[in-house]
């Protein structure tokens, strides 16, 4: 998100913006509508987490970074037409 | 317990209903006088690795005291007994519990093993089981094995033919002598132990292909069925995918199967070595 005051990214920061670019460029590969759906999703995932993970929760990030780059890697598969989720309540997150 | 069963079953139809009550009478004493007799309690102490994704807080080794006195003797047991009794959240992977399937690789006490081929140290009052070393972590005890999974589908292992089989829907027969040569490479259940335990493949995960998937490779150069032998040879004939193996023999140590993967990498060397001259 420092992108905009000029700041220089943190390594991992550009790992995450890479990814984010990964998933819009899946997107266009597939139909207008879907194409629509991923990038709401993709784009509210990504910023949920922006919020609620703590920066300076490396292990956490990198966890993140390596299950999104696994789903990007099943999503720019041909065989994939769209994306979508489940909504499943997590009773240690909905306490927090 | 089989005959057991048996027994019973047969008693039940010849007997009245007075030896029948009798019958349940000495069961229920028996039962009775094996717990009346409290045995001293065998605790051990289990250190175990825990990390989720759900909390993502600092991974942590988190105690657990187990009797071992109503516990099986493997590692694993102690894992489920653990799971079932104390901490249901406890997350490992396990499946045939006999040592075929190669789910429950992990670190157990430094040395890497299945928890089900592993007996659980007596001497020690404290064991610690963390995951596989230098793996991502998913999730406690379970790692992510994406990165060596792509290893092994990257030395093809499948038979390649260059001509058909000469009876058409048939199989490729093979001598006894040359069956011979697969023993030793066969027996591989993929557990992963070997590759994680070696030092080499810790600094380059990535472009060294570790020693689990060499010997796959030499399991398929070795067999005579096989008419890609150069090509595999030249495929693996690299500084890195090859050549990092320096011989520190940690996988031999590590097979929870009893096999020499640097033994096999040794072979591939020499292969190569005789392919230049």
């Amino acid at each position: 998100m420092g992108a905009s005051t000029g700041a220089k990214l943190s390594g991992m920061q550009k790992q995450v913006l890479g990814l984010y670019r990964g998933f819009l460029r899946a997107a266009r590969t597939k139909s207008p509508e879907e194409r629509r759906q991923i990038e709401s999703i993709v784009s509210a995932e990504f910023r949920r987490n922006s919020k609620l993970v703590d920066r300076k929760n490396f292990i956490y990030i990198e966890y993140l970074l390596r299950r999104g780059k696994k789903q990007l890697d099943q999503l720019s598969s041909p065989d994939t037409v769209g994306l979508s989720y489940l909504n499943v309540s997590n009773p240690q997150t909905r306490n927090s | 317990m089989a005959t057991g069963l048996v027994r019973r079953a047969f008693s039940r139809v010849q007997t009245s209903p007075a030896a029948k009550l009798l019958c349940i009478r000495s069961h229920a004493s028996e039962a009775s006088a094996q717990t009346s007799p409290q045995p001293t309690p065998n605790l051990k102490t289990f250190q175990i690795y825990r990390w989720s994704p759900d909390n993502p807080t600092k991974p942590e080794l988190k105690s657990y005291q187990i009797d071992l006195k109503d516990c099986g003797p493997m590692v694993l047991d102690a894992l489920i007994k653990i799971k079932n009794d104390i901490d249901p959240t406890l997350t490992f992977r396990r499946s045939c519990r006999e040592g075929i399937c190669g789910s429950c690789a992990m670190n157990i006490d430094g040395c890497n093993g299945l928890a089900c081929l592993t007996k659980i140290p007596p001497a020690s009052a404290e064991s610690t089981v963390t995951p596989l070393p230098h793996m991502f972590v998913v999730k406690d005890l379970v790692v992510d094995m994406t990165n060596f999974y792509s290893q092994y589908k990257s030395i093809e292992p499948w038979l390649k033919r260059k001509s058909p089989p000469e009876e058409k829907g048939k199989e490729i027969l093979q001598t006894k002598k040359d069956r011979a040569k697969l023993d030793g490479m066969y027996e591989c259940i993929l557990c992963a132990c070997c590759s994680t335990s070696c030092p080499s493949y810790w600094w380059n995960p990535e472009s060294y292909l570790g020693p689990a998937a060499l010997l796959h490779a030499n399991r398929w150069i070795m067999d005579s069925r096989d008419e890609y032998t150069k090509e595999r040879l030249d495929a693996i004939c690299d500084e890195f995918k090859l050549y990092r193996c320096h011989t520190i023999l940690n996988c031999a140590r590590a097979c929870p199967k009893g096999l020499n993967p640097g033994k096999q990498i040794t072979n591939i060397k020499q292969l190569q070595l005789a392919k230049g001259i």
